[in-house]
């Protein structure tokens, strides 16, 4: 190993300096390949989910059948088609429409009183103690506790559904818009005001779109509750006005031992439920939070 | 509107001390801090982090009233947030994540009632073409990259015309190759209209490069140290640049021992 003088420049031949022109884009052809139709379909979640509930449904059928039972576990096929039968007859979609509107009716009116009791707690401090102090008061509240309350304040019939309804909607809503609007960055308050918003246009045109994500969680939870409590609630009383709703149905078919027809109106709970939150809430979230990058 | 030199400055910050509080203490972030910013000037306030150079830009804003001393944009005290002070933020998050590009510009301009919908699209393209984002007018922000939306928030500020423009850090959460590209575009924007911006920085190349006027503060609470002339735009001699660069440094960090003394 020899040393070089270090008086002496270190040159090095053998690594010159280099350029290139690098070739345009367009000339490179097509830089984006599409997927194949397997790749696209397992992407598609909408199907991913249907080769799911199908495999739900096979498994369904072969248990009922093994257990040979049908007061107990009756098949897939006998729901499907007790299923079929009492929408045929018309008795299901009116029981359907029964609860779909008082259930309607409570969600409104919860939400309503959700934005009134949000709006508050935006413009003063005392709402925000107000509405903290009263949602972690009634939240875990579980709302059908507040039934004999209501049946004895309301009587029997649709006030007691929409009270005991509105109770599980206001919270989860209520929480998660004021969790939402606190949790918007200070930057954007700023922006907003800087453009010149004040008052309900701040509310309106940069809160409440701030906040959707958090809202709409919100919307999604109070439209679970409100489902649940308004079945469970049926499940006690129903037949107010001559006419009752899903959870009447069911309980009506279980004292008959019709358990196809019990199983068919849990059948139908399960679809609306499915339909609402992959047809309804999913479309807005496409819509909004997604097509905004807001949420992944 | 022009003004000519000597007359009344645009903007006026005399004897301005603002104090914030936190959680445990009531901190003072400028004590007495006195500037003139003229029309059609590029001020800069430098200084290490914790000088209150930010807290300084958003008194001006109008979002902190200060405890002693007033400010005063166009012989008006400024009391309130307001569209002749557009801010441009350092942060990404500033511009509305469910708006487009061109949405978001078109926002600004009309909810102060500035613009018809139909004046403020047309404004609003031009602001974007500007900033060389036209082909990005109908993306959402979260589709942009951070110099992407560092412009379109200066596309939006400028939309406005307003008196002067806030910009408090826009470049430093910017990678160094787009801060020096967006240096000279703001330079290349500043050419065509002169108008008047206050530009917070710490760095002290960034300093030299974009501003006509440097105000050096120190730390805790930010005081003001000097003011000085940058060199004139399109002036670029490397070694002139280096010499104001090394008188900066200097004066910003040489004399520790001075400043126990004016604590006490």
């Amino acid at each position: 190993m020899s040393h070089s003088n270090p008086l002496e420049p270190i040159v090095c031949p053998e690594r010159p300096e280099r350029h290139f022109q690098p070739v345009p884009p367009e000339a490179l052809g097509a830089l984006a390949k599409p997927l194949t139709l397997r790749e696209k379909a397992w992407n598609n979640g909408a199907l991913r989910k249907t080769a799911l509930l199908i495999l739900l449904g096979v498994l369904w059928e072969g248990y009922a059948r093994i257990i040979n039972n049908p007061l107990l576990v009756p098949t897939f096929s006998s729901t499907v088609q007790a299923f079929i039968e009492a929408f045929a007859s018309g008795v299901l979609p009116g029981r359907v429409a029964y609860s779909v509107r008082v259930l309607l009716m409570g969600y409104a009116a919860g939400i309503g009183l959700a934005a009134l009791l949000t709006a508050f707690s935006v413009v003063s401090r005392f709402g925000t103690d107000l509405l903290e102090t009263l949602s972690s008061m009634f939240n875990p509240l579980p709302a059908i506790a507040l039934l004999p309350l209501a049946l004895l304040w309301f009587g029997l019939g649709n006030p007691s559904l929409i009270f005991v309804m509105v109770h599980s909607v206001l919270w989860p809503v209520a929480l998660n818009t004021h969790s939402g609007f606190t949790a918007v960055s200070t930057t954007l308050r700023m922006v907003g005001q800087n453009c010149g918003l004040r008052g309900l246009s701040y509310v309106l045109k940069l809160l409440i779109p701030a906040a959707f994500p958090s809202i709409l969680t919100g919307l999604k939870i109070g439209w679970a509750f409100a489902w649940r409590t308004l079945i469970a609630a049926e499940l006690v009383f129903g037949v107010s006005a001559g006419q009752g709703g899903l959870g009447w149905f069911i309980y009506e078919n279980k004292n008959q031992l019709e358990i196809p027809s019990v199983f068919a109106g849990l059948f139908c709970v399960i679809l609306i439920g499915l339909a609402v939150e992959n047809l309804i809430f999913r479309n807005i979230e496409l819509r909004t939070v997604r097509r905004w990058g807001m949420q992944g | 509107m022009s003004v000519e030199p000597g007359a009344a400055p645009l903007l006026d910050v005399r004897g301005v001390t603002l104090q914030y509080r936190t959680r445990e203490h009531l901190v003072t972030a400028t004590y007495r801090v006195d500037f003139q910013v003229r029309q059609a000037d590029r001020f800069v306030l430098l200084g290490p982090s914790g000088c209150g150079k930010s807290t300084l830009l958003k008194a001006i804003g109008g979002f902190l009233t200060p405890v002693e001393g007033e400010i005063r944009l166009q012989g008006e005290p400024i009391c309130k947030p307001g569209p002749d002070r557009m801010i441009v933020f350092q942060e990404f998050d500033q511009l509305l994540p469910w708006k487009t590009v061109k949405q978001n510009v078109v926002f600004a301009l009309t909810t102060g009632g500035l613009l018809s919908a139909r004046d403020a699209q047309e404004r609003a393209l031009h602001a974007i073409d500007k900033v060389g984002l036209s082909r990005f007018a109908d993306a959402y922000p979260h589709t942009l990259s951070g110099g992407m939306k560092q412009r379109v928030a200066i596309a939006r500020a400028m939309a406005m015309e307003p008196a002067i423009l806030l910009m408090d850090e826009p470049f430093a959460a910017l990678d160094a190759l787009t801060r020096r590209k967006m240096q000279d575009e703001l330079l290349q924007l500043w050419d065509d209209t002169h108008f008047t911006v206050l530009f917070v920085t710490h760095s002290i190349p960034e300093a030299v490069i974009v501003g006509n006027r440097i105000l050096l503060l120190s730390p805790l609470p930010g005081q003001v140290k000097a003011e000085l002339n940058s060199l004139p735009r399109g002036e670029c001699d490397a070694g002139r640049l280096k010499t104001l660069e090394d008188q900066i440094h200097r004066i910003l960090f040489s004399d520790r021992v001075e400043e126990m003394k004016e604590v006490r």
